[in-house]
């Protein structure tokens, strides 16, 4: 088990991501792997929900594309500080991008959790708000508390925004959504109404 | 600068095939298709820090229904490996035109263990390898290349030979 840092964060992930997806009514949500796509089926499979098992560092561009695809639906990618970490680079290449549809919400415990909980950079040296800002995300935040997490509901349905959400980082029961990809990907596009390409 | 007209050839191919999302590392053999992408107001064209984000791009485009293409150079094939595990486990189209460095008249050392490893990899990794070494075949390849990875939701990598491109030419 690993030490507490001074900056762990303390929300509960569980409870700030069951706030974000409320109500998700047409919200496409891609989730990145790890906890992330655990956190997100476990408040229900929806066939909008394109959930990643691997692919790690994709999970930002995989969201780019599909905004790009889908420019009148919102695009919410829910992934971790190690995931994100890993695909840093993508951050500009989105930025670039301009895509006005897509968000991305960060579970930023600080902690690569499904490999022993070892410090990732983010509880080290690096800000990810702060590297995104950089990349010319002009909308960026971070939420400490529930009442941040709220705001953020909205405004992750409602803007091209990069948000660092500051959980604790006590593991969770694993909960398994599809892992089927092939089953997934059909699924998802079935609920868009694609069915020839 | 004049351009070869297989390149047009080229692109036309992609516009057949209902390309409309493009991601691309910049190579010098490329440039022709990426000015034509960017000029294109039907197409969203990506510029990326890294090969394996083009792979994500693609299959987010597919999720979304757009058929999309990657342009990288065999240099950039290797940062892609783990992310071909994406289409390949998701029955998804990948396709990827690849111009080939390190092999016809190439000047650059460094350029040569990834040019030369790039065919077998790619195979290793779950793609349809093609090549393409004549001008006269390479929009007619593209098209096909195009139609089984879109058709068979497969990943398919067309490598452009150096000596199509032609060998980049280094002055001391």
């Amino acid at each position: 088990m690993s030490e507490t840092k001074r900056n762990d964060g303390t929300l509960d992930r569980r409870e700030a991501v069951s706030v974000l997806l409320r109500d998700p009514g047409d919200l496409l949500v891609v989730t990145g792997l790890g906890a992330a796509t655990y956190d997100v089926g476990v408040l229900g499979d929806r066939d909008q929900n394109f959930y990643l098992w691997g692919a790690m560092g994709g999970t930002a561009m995989i969201g780019l594309g599909l905004a790009l695809a889908q420019p009148k639906k919102r695009v919410l990618v829910v992934t971790g500080d190690g995931e994100m970490l890993m695909g840093m680079g993508s951050l500009a290449s989105v930025a670039a991008a301009k895509a006005p549809n897509l968000a991305i919400a960060v579970l930023d415990n600080a902690r690569f959790g499904e490999t022993g909980s070892q410090h990732s950079h983010t509880g080290l040296t690096t800000d990810l708000e702060a590297v995104a800002a950089a990349c010319g995300w002009t909308a960026t935040a971070t939420a400490r508390d529930m009442a941040e997490v709220e705001a953020l509901r909205s405004r992750l349905r409602a803007e091209p925004l990069f948000a660092v959400i500051r959980i604790a980082p006590d593991e969770k029961p694993r909960f398994i959504p599809p892992r089927d990809g092939a089953f997934v990907t059909e699924r998802f596009r079935r609920a868009l109404g694609i069915v020839e390409n | 600068m004049e351009t070869p007209t297989w390149q047009e050839s080229v692109f036309r191919a992609l516009k057949a095939a209902r390309v409309s999302v493009v991601g691309y590392v910049p190579d010098a053999g490329h440039a022709h298709l990426i000015k034509s992408a960017h000029a294109d107001p039907e197409i969203d064209t990506v510029v990326l820090t890294t090969e394996e984000e083009g792979i994500a791009l693609s299959a987010g485009a597919w999720l979304g229904g757009k058929r999309s293409v990657m342009l990288m150079q065999s240099s950039g094939v290797g940062n892609c490996i783990n992310m071909l595990s994406l289409p390949v486990t998701c029955r998804m189209p990948f396709f990827t035109l690849v111009t080939m460095r390190g092999e016809w008249g190439e000047f650059n050392p460094w350029q040569v263990p990834m040019g030369t490893a790039t065919p077998h990899v790619l195979t290793q990794a779950g793609v349809h390898v093609r090549r393409a070494d004549h001008a006269d075949d390479v929009a007619e390849m593209v098209g096909a290349s195009a139609a089984l990875a879109f058709d068979s939701h497969i990943p398919v990598a067309v490598l452009f030979s150096q000596r199509l491109i032609g060998a980049k030419v280094f002055v001391k």
